[in-house]
């Protein structure tokens, strides 16, 4: 049975995830930057790989974040008023990151380049470390009290347990994850996108990067149910859901076997596909639960008592379908048009 | 005083006007750039591409700094005010994310085709790309304002079993009676913004004796859009915004007027200080009967005052508001006659000579922000103190378990971010000035010259 309840939670979840495979390259370049393109050109070049789609592939964040608002305010506002000071963090970053990549070319200026590069690439880092904690959090559970709030310190003990700290050893083996994950993806994109020495650093790292991930996957996947017992449970009840995990194994596995032969357009979209899988394969875990109660069960916020009235569900119906078929249509438009090296796209240069 | 609610507040207010110092620039900007270009497009005219491409960098410097100070008002929603967001998730969390989907995506994508699709694209896709700009970027502020019309004039919605409320009508939501006129003025003032901004690189160009074509271009096109705007401001925009004001929120409307009492024939209080403790005007300068007047088209019209309502009903912050609601008439009624006497002596062909008419409007420059910063905190702090007009209050709005300490925290975070995003703001956009117009050689944007 299809409610509006669950789509909801399907197209939050989507729309979060097409983030995580979006900003995830952007930030995997960003942590790649000083490592893979060394002189100045180099960076450039990185910038203008990124250039014409990153601004577009951020504010899926804000759709997810206006979306997850509009469907499940309760959820919304528990999550984000209990995530504080993680979230405030993100949002420096954000704004850290943005800037950098504003105003980094503007002076022809060697001090002035290398502040912006460290800005970019550290922020980069720390966003990508902190979703993943963040994703390790949702996985865990939080605190949550009967009156459906929490407020979550940064950290407590540094074990999950029941008033866990916003990092523990599971969610930062989360956040490692998706920081070798994005790495990877990053590299993936400029192995498309650029050419000669960078291109050769980006294969190098990719080549080891993806075996520290199947690592770390290995690891903390076996983890997971010891944190979060429930997350089991779904699979055990229906499952159809392993179709997630499946997805997630067979698309490493294209990456590994397509890496041989040279088909990185193809490398990238099933790593990307990789990616996708994880998140999926969590968001099954977790449904029907938005934030998990690390004490009571009865705590938890599910899509059915956080869910906005279902008129208003309805209502979001109408239009959502519309807006993001244009969105997808456009935007599909500007990745085909600016493919191939960007060595052949104008630079924002032209504009410092 | 030193209350979470109270940095919650003063961190909303703070992020909320240092944000809105940028997207007033670009909105305003993309109006004139779509002016620029729709010349350049059909004329084929190279001097407009230049003049284009010059305020394409200034359009794309305030738009990357908007982004990034807009995410936090989103999250902020969540993070600072959860209870508010609770009750209020089902009504303003339906425009937040139509802001997200319809307009968001838009300008943000094309940005990126237009900052670097010189090569990609021909003029054709260049021009579609800045109407798609101009779209996006006029479309997040009506979903963005639609949010905050229905904070303060609720419409088109209902309440659930816990309290909460929903949504009944989008339509109803997007053509909140209230919206029409907030949409109208505060795009006029973003052209406003834009086109003063515009005229005053122009002026200092020519006071300086440099790029004198494209100083006289910038000169004509934002003083002849910064006098069309400046009339709109007041009449019909501005008069409405302040009619339903009076219609919806008599006690907003007298505590900005400066008020007190229940009056016939009430005056229009110029200047003056509002005394808080004998409830009168200090030193008041009236123009007599003029409220009444302007409000009822009537004299002897009878004006409520601020006494015949319950102090727990006014504006927390009573003579704040009068101080900014004064400002904001007061720079747009100053506006008006400053750029008609430069559309006269455009007309006549002495602007360009007139020196003291040239130094007045690159002086001018900065008052358009602060009378649209003095304008949103008349809405916004008249709005106190309530979160949703008359349904919802601004005390029971922010997050039960986000304490003092930690919003004290953010907001300090906050404050020294964005003092340092100020000055480098600024230090790109003097930086861009002054290195002028020219478009290096080989890329002159009808894509021919690159290739």
């Amino acid at each position: 049975m299809l409610s509006n309840e669950l789509l909801w939670f399907a197209i939050v979840a989507a729309v979060f995830a097409v983030y995580a495979v979006l900003d995830g390259f952007v930030f995997g370049a960003g942590i790649l930057y000083l490592f893979v393109a060394r002189t100045d050109a180099e960076r450039q070049l990185v910038l203008k790989a990124i250039g014409p789609v990153w601004k577009g592939n951020e504010v899926w964040l804000v759709a997810g974040g206006g979306l997850l608002f509009l469907a499940f305010p309760k959820a919304f506002a528990a999550g984000f008023s209990g995530f504080y000071l993680a979230l405030n963090l993100v949002l420096w970053c954000v704004i850290l990151r943005g800037v950098s990549i504003a105003v980094r070319s503007h002076l022809d200026n060697p001090l002035w380049r290398t502040f912006w590069d460290a800005i970019f690439a550290w922020s980069s880092l720390l966003l990508a470390l902190i979703f993943g904690v963040a994703l390790g959090n949702l996985i865990r559970g939080v605190p949550l009290a009967a009156d459906g709030q929490f407020f979550a310190a940064l950290w407590t003990t540094f074990t999950p347990g029941p008033t866990p700290g916003i990092l523990d050893w599971f969610t930062v083996l989360v956040g490692a994850l998706s920081v070798t994950i994005l790495a990877v993806h990053g590299a993936h994109y400029l192995i498309i996108k650029m050419e000669s020495a960078v291109h050769d650093r980006a294969r190098r790292i990719a080549h080891t990067g993806v075996w520290t991930v199947m690592l770390l996957t290995m690891v903390a996947i076996p983890l997971a149910p010891s944190v979060q017992p429930t997350l089991w449970y779904r699979y055990d009840a229906h499952p159809v859901g392993f179709v997630l995990p499946l997805i997630a194994v067979v698309a490493g596995g294209t990456t590994l076997a397509c890496r041989r032969h040279g088909w990185d357009g193809v490398v990238f979209l099933s790593w990307s596909l990789f990616i996708l899988g994880l998140f999926g394969s969590a968001a099954w875990g977790l449904f029907p639960n938005l934030l998990m109660a690390t004490g009571n069960p009865a705590y938890s916020l599910t899509i059915h008592n956080s869910a906005a009235s279902p008129d208003g569900l309805q209502l979001g119906l109408v239009w959502f379908p519309i807006g993001i078929s244009l969105v997808m249509t456009y935007t599909l438009w500007v990745y085909l048009s600016f493919r191939g090296k960007a060595e052949h796209f104008s630079s924002e240069d032209s504009y410092e | 005083m030193t209350s979470a609610l109270f940095y919650d507040r003063l961190q909303f207010a703070f992020t909320a006007t240092f944000h809105y110092l940028f997207p007033q620039l670009t909105m305003g900007l993309a109006a004139l750039l779509l002016y620029l270009k729709s010349r350049a497009y059909w004329s084929r005219d190279t001097h407009y591409d230049e003049a284009a491409h010059f305020w394409t960098k200034i359009f794309a410097l305030s738009f990357a700094f908007g982004v990034v100070t807009g995410i936090p008002l989103e999250f902020q929603f969540g993070m600072n005010w959860a209870r508010f967001s609770t009750f209020a998730g089902g009504v303003i969390g339906q425009t937040l994310a139509m802001e997200g989907v319809f307009a968001f995506f838009l300008e943000s994508t094309f940005l990126g085709v237009l900052l670097f699709g010189k090569k990609t694209f021909g003029p054709f896709v260049q021009w579609m790309t800045t109407l798609m700009l101009f779209f996006g970027s006029w479309l997040s502020g009506l979903f963005i304002l639609a949010t905050n019309a229905w904070m303060q004039h609720p419409v088109a919605y209902a309440a659930d079993e816990a309290g909460a409320v929903h949504v009944t009508s989008l339509w109803g939501l997007l053509t909140n009676p209230w919206l029409v006129w907030q949409f109208a003025h505060t795009m006029t003032a973003a052209v406003v913004t834009g086109s003063f901004v515009m005229a005053a690189v122009g002026a200092y160009y020519l006071l300086s004796g440099i790029h004198i074509d494209q100083a006289k271009t910038f000169l004509r096109t934002g003083v002849v859009a910064a006098a069309l705007a400046s009339c709109l401001m007041l009449f019909p925009t501005g008069h409405h915004a302040a009619l339903q004001v009076f219609e919806h929120q008599p006690i907003k409307g007298a505590a900005f007027e400066g008020h007190f009492h229940t009056e016939s024939g009430a005056d229009l209080v110029l200047l003056g200080q509002p005394n808080m403790d004998t409830l009168k005007i200090d030193n008041p300068l009236v123009a007599p009967k003029m409220l009444s007047f302007i409000i009822h088209k009537h004299f002897g019209a009878e004006i409520k005052g601020l006494t015949d309502f319950p102090r727990e009903d006014w504006p927390d912050t009573m003579p704040l508001l009068y101080y900014t609601y004064h400002i904001m008439v007061g720079l747009g009624s100053l506006f008006i006659p400053l750029m008609l006497t430069a559309v006269v002596l455009l007309w006549r062909g002495h602007l360009f000579q007139a020196r003291w008419m040239l130094w007045t409007i690159m002086l001018m420059a900065p008052f358009p922000y602060i009378a649209t910063t003095a304008g949103w905190m008349t809405a916004e702090l008249g709005r106190q103190p309530w979160l949703v007009y008359g349904l919802f209050r601004t005390t029971d709005g922010n997050s039960p378990l986000v304490g003092s300490g930690n919003v004290l925290f953010t907001l300090l975070g906050f404050l020294g971010l964005y003092l340092l995003l100020g000055l480098l703001f600024l230090f790109v956009l003097f930086r861009t000035v002054a290195r002028g117009p020219a478009v290096p050689v080989g890329l002159s944007a009808n894509g021919k010259g690159a290739l």
